[in-house]
């Protein structure tokens, strides 16, 4: 009965995933300059915070479009050669260079239509628009991490 | 509620999922259930849809009875979903995680077809639609009978909630696939005709529903072939509900009146105001 079966895991709760999840590094703290917690950029730390992933997609999912992309490129490479990967990354990093600034919502137009995004629809087109997003970054420090300044 | 102060304030924001909350409400849930209440639930479809193969293409059947816990949420839901053209999708599950996931395959077939420009196969929705539930390892919690002709033929799948998918001449899914698979084991013949096609699909839709408590109320069927589509909706309403016969309101008079007194109540005006409307 699979229709049970899903009921049966829907209600187990978020407190028992987060029991049964393993500390990983990917959400690990931020380092400042001297390899301590940076405290007056990035707040008050908490090891339970950071360690553990609040959701089991959460890893995944940060990780997912990365994860494609070195996939589709060791396939290339294997069936065309070096090259073809490397033409890509090379366009990839050009259209990358023509965005607004970082505070600013870019259309990313190049960069969608060399990923083939322009012609897929999903959870990310949908759900949490950035263009819509009612906070704003602060201007000054993200072209400043942006220049690599910070 | 720490995100000011976190690194991903260097970073713009990124479109889909944010697991944000999820820390909070999973110590709310736990603030909620020492103090004994429930959270509330997702609604589920809770259902029998099902589908099956006949000579010139393919019957997907559903019932209509929408539940959230213990109760009916939505008496005449659909759950024949729009795929495209020439194939559509039964649901079962969470119901806004089947409404959404057909939604966006049925956009992205669309987007794909206006690429290939041609009709859209029922293997290519079938393979979107097992890459995406893998990639959400059964979070999302989706159960869906996708059926379609295309230039090879009439197609009948099933998708599971973690992504496993059976091409199969007769499936059915939902709490009363057990009851609808009775039927479909006994009756099953292969080419059978429309007739006989739509009759098996309305009784094994029926047995699910009189069966099952999570199924109910009417019965929906869609019919498609090669360049038609049926979609009867109601094909039949196996629960109507019923009309009273008796009337048991007592007629004007029936009381008599024994004695009959009038107090004047004295009202004064005490204020009077005069508000202008604005009919500009």
């Amino acid at each position: 009965m699979y229709c049970s079966v899903v009921r049966h895991q829907n209600t187990r709760g978020l407190r028992s995933q987060l029991k049964d999840s393993v500390p990983v590094t990917g959400m690990g703290p931020q380092v400042g300059a001297y390899g301590v917690q940076d405290t007056l950029r990035s707040g008050f730390s908490s090891v339970k915070n950071e360690l553990l992933p609040s959701h089991a997609l959460e890893l995944s999912e940060k990780n997912f479009q990365l994860n494609q992309d070195k996939m589709n490129f060791s396939n290339l490479r294997n069936i065309q050669g070096l090259h073809a990967p490397l033409k890509l990354q090379m366009e990839y990093r050009a259209a990358r260079q023509i965005q607004r600034l970082p505070f600013l919502q870019s259309s990313h137009l190049a960069l969608d239509t060399l990923k083939g995004n322009d012609e897929s629809i999903s959870f990310e087109d949908i759900l949490n628009d950035p263009a819509q997003s009612e906070m704003m970054g602060e201007p000054h420090i993200m072209v400043e991490y942006k220049l690599g300044m910070m | 509620y720490r995100k000011m102060a976190t690194l991903s304030v260097c970073q713009p924001q990124l479109g889909g999922f944010s697991f944000e909350n999820c820390k909070r409400n999973a110590v709310l849930e736990a603030e909620v259930t020492k103090l004994g209440c429930n959270v509330p639930s997702a609604r589920k479809t809770g259902t029998t849809i099902c589908g099956v193969v006949f000579k010139d293409g393919i019957v997907l059947g559903a019932d209509t009875r929408a539940t959230e816990g213990m109760i009916v949420a939505d008496k005449n839901c659909s759950k024949i979903h729009y795929i495209s053209p020439n194939i559509y999708c039964c649901g079962a599950g969470t119901a806004a995680d089947t409404e959404m996931t057909t939604q966006i395959i049925s956009s992205n077939l669309e987007l794909h077809s206006l690429s290939t420009s041609r009709l859209p196969r029922v293997a290519t929705a079938n393979r979107m639609l097992k890459q995406m539930l893998f990639r959400y390892q059964g979070h999302i919690g989706a159960a869906l009978v996708l059926g379609g002709v295309d230039c090879n033929g009439p197609h009948l799948y099933s998708i599971y909630p973690h992504g496993s998918t059976d091409k199969l001449p007769y499936v059915t899914m939902g709490s009363g696939s057990l009851a609808a698979m009775a039927v479909f084991e006994d009756r099953y013949k292969q080419d059978m005709e429309e007739e006989d096609a739509k009759r098996l699909v309305r009784d094994a839709i029926a047995a699910g529903i009189f069966n099952d408590l999570g199924s109910g109320s009417n019965i929906d069927l869609c019919v498609i072939t090669k360049g038609r589509v049926d979609y009867l909706r109601p094909h039949d309403m196996a629960n109507k509900k019923g009309v009273r016969t008796g009337n048991y309101k007592y007629k004007q008079g029936t009381t008599g009146v024994l004695t009959k007194s009038v107090i004047k109540l004295d009202l004064e005006v005490v204020e009077e105001t005069v508000q202008t409307m604005d009919t500009s």
